[in-house]
């Protein structure tokens, strides 16, 4: 059991020295804050780009006539090469070194990157999520009467939120992940200052142990958040 | 509730696992190089004139000093370049056997790794934008933005610094270029790759005030007695041939 008993204290050791000493925990409560307000602006930039480019897509395929629509779809299909075809590190450095140059604030270049970035996949998975809805319903909604907007607004998008959730509650897990990166750009995220933590004690074990899990943390939570609303939203089916 | 104490038991599993097989890794001593035919030099090539990327190789002057122990050790160099802040974990780890990369000599770090004779005095230094007229020393530092290669020596002085931002980039040439485009008003670097900086960038000037004065070494994984001796002897002859000097003058691109 000493032997045990050892180990156990070189834990409290080393997360003592990781956490407590020189007040280590702020940077990773600081880390963790830059973490939260990139991702959760990022995701709200996300979702709204999502949606826009989303709905001129299936606009677009409905209504095949329209020019302007064409245009929209035409530059909507290049923002979404753009952004799936190029990692998103390189993405945060073309928006850090080339394109927002002039902004000192590297928290507001990360959210615009990662909200982009993000954008074109919820662009993707709501443009599936609508057209996977049944074209009866469409079909349905217009023979009684409803305008197609009224029959997208009604009929097909609650239906479709539910197909898209999984997918979305995905990405925002992805996105929550992603801004690990931030790093790359002097960003003090939560991975930074993990790493600064790794090397002012020169013990990576723990340092690394312990971002990983507050990362863990996060995504169980987020989960959890999606899982409660897919309940919620699945009530309706089983009356 | 059930799923928390799954994923706690694992985490304290591994935990477990990771502490009872850290260290396992042996010491390289000059044995096990020589055995392996290979010395690994560990370094971050983004600090001229020490380590630089040239025509697709990692090359600078302790390139030069790597290759003249790993001759006298009769073993081929490998070069892995990587992330500084990472090299002394990476050495403690026996990822590599010596950490070359104009690194500064520290009590933090003499707590982790061994240190091999000095072979080269450095100061740091401040850059700013030229026409900077608000930061002309360290006292005029608070509140600024400070960008400094992430995990030297400069962070250590910038971190210190009352009220200022510090930007922590991956080498100083990433924290020059924000500099230029206003993303921070300070750099605090290594004299020589300062000037190295000035070279190149015309838009930069350094200021004369000195932060630190520090001395260069090469690290190794601490009780390594039998490669620190090799690495020392190499050093001390070079240094009494005058070499370092010659190295530093081939490397330095404002004085060819």
């Amino acid at each position: 059991m000493d032997f045990l008993k050892d180990i156990f204290k070189d834990i409290i050791d080393k997360l003592n020295t990781a956490l407590i000493v020189e007040g280590r925990w702020k940077m990773l409560l600081g880390g963790l804050g830059n973490t939260l307000v990139i991702a959760f602006f990022a995701l709200i930039i996300g979702v709204i780009l999502g949606i826009i480019v989303a709905v001129i897509k299936v606009a677009a395929s409905m209504n095949k006539k329209s020019k302007i629509l064409a245009v929209l779809d035409f530059l909507s299909n290049i923002y979404i090469n753009l952004i799936r075809g190029t990692p998103v590190v390189v993405q945060l450095m073309i928006m850090y070194y080339v394109i927002l140059v002039s902004t000192t604030n590297s928290v507001l270049v990360a959210i615009i990157s990662f909200g982009l970035n993000s954008g074109a996949y919820v662009a993707e998975i709501m443009r599936a999520g609508i057209q996977a809805v049944d074209k009866g319903q469409t079909e349905a909604g217009r023979s009684l009467g409803l305008s197609s907007l009224v029959t997208m607004k009604e009929i097909v998008l609650p239906q479709a939120i539910k197909n898209i959730l999984p997918a979305l509650a995905n990405e925002f897990i992805t996105l929550l992940k992603e801004t690990s990166i931030a790093g790359y750009v002097a960003i003090s995220d939560l991975t930074k200052a993990g790493d600064r933590i790794r090397y002012s004690t020169y013990d990576p074990f723990t340092a690394l142990l312990i971002v990983a899990g507050i990362y863990l943390v996060l995504v169980l939570g987020l989960a959890r958040l999606f899982s409660m609303l897919e309940r919620r939203l699945r009530r309706s089916e089983n009356r | 509730m059930k799923r928390i104490m799954r994923i706690a038991a694992l985490v304290l599993a591994l935990l477990l696992a990771t502490i009872l097989f850290a260290g396992c890794a042996s010491t390289p001593t000059v044995d096990v190089i020589k055995s392996r035919g290979k010395l690994v030099m560990l370094t971050n090539a983004g600090f001229p004139p020490f380590e630089y990327v040239s025509e697709g190789a990692v090359c600078g002057v302790d390139v030069d000093i790597a290759r003249e122990i790993a001759a006298e050790l009769g073993v081929e160099l490998e070069i892995q370049d990587m992330d500084f802040d990472g090299i002394i974990g990476a050495i403690k780890s026996g990822k590599g056997d010596l950490g070359i990369a104009g690194m500064s000599v520290t009590e933090e770090r003499l707590k982790n790794v061994d240190f091999s004779v000095n072979y080269v005095d450095s100061k740091l230094v401040i850059l700013v934008k030229d026409g900077n007229t608000e930061i002309t020393g360290a006292d005029t530092l608070s509140g600024k933005k400070i960008g400094v290669q992430s995990g030297t020596t400069s962070d250590v002085i910038a971190t210190g610094v009352d009220g200022a931002e510090i930007l922590r980039y991956k080498t100083f040439l990433d924290a020059a270029t924000a500099m230029k485009s206003g993303k921070c008003d300070a750099v605090v670097v290594d004299e020589m790759t300062a000037n190295e900086i000035l070279a190149v960038n015309k838009d930069i000037v350094m200021l004369e005030e000195v932060l630190s004065t520090e001395q260069y070494a090469i690290c190794m994984r601490k009780g390594n007695e039998s490669l620190q001796e090799v690495v020392n002897t190499v050093l001390n002859r070079l240094l009494a041939e005058g070499k370092i000097d010659e190295y530093i003058a081939n490397h330095m691109a404002s004085g060819e």
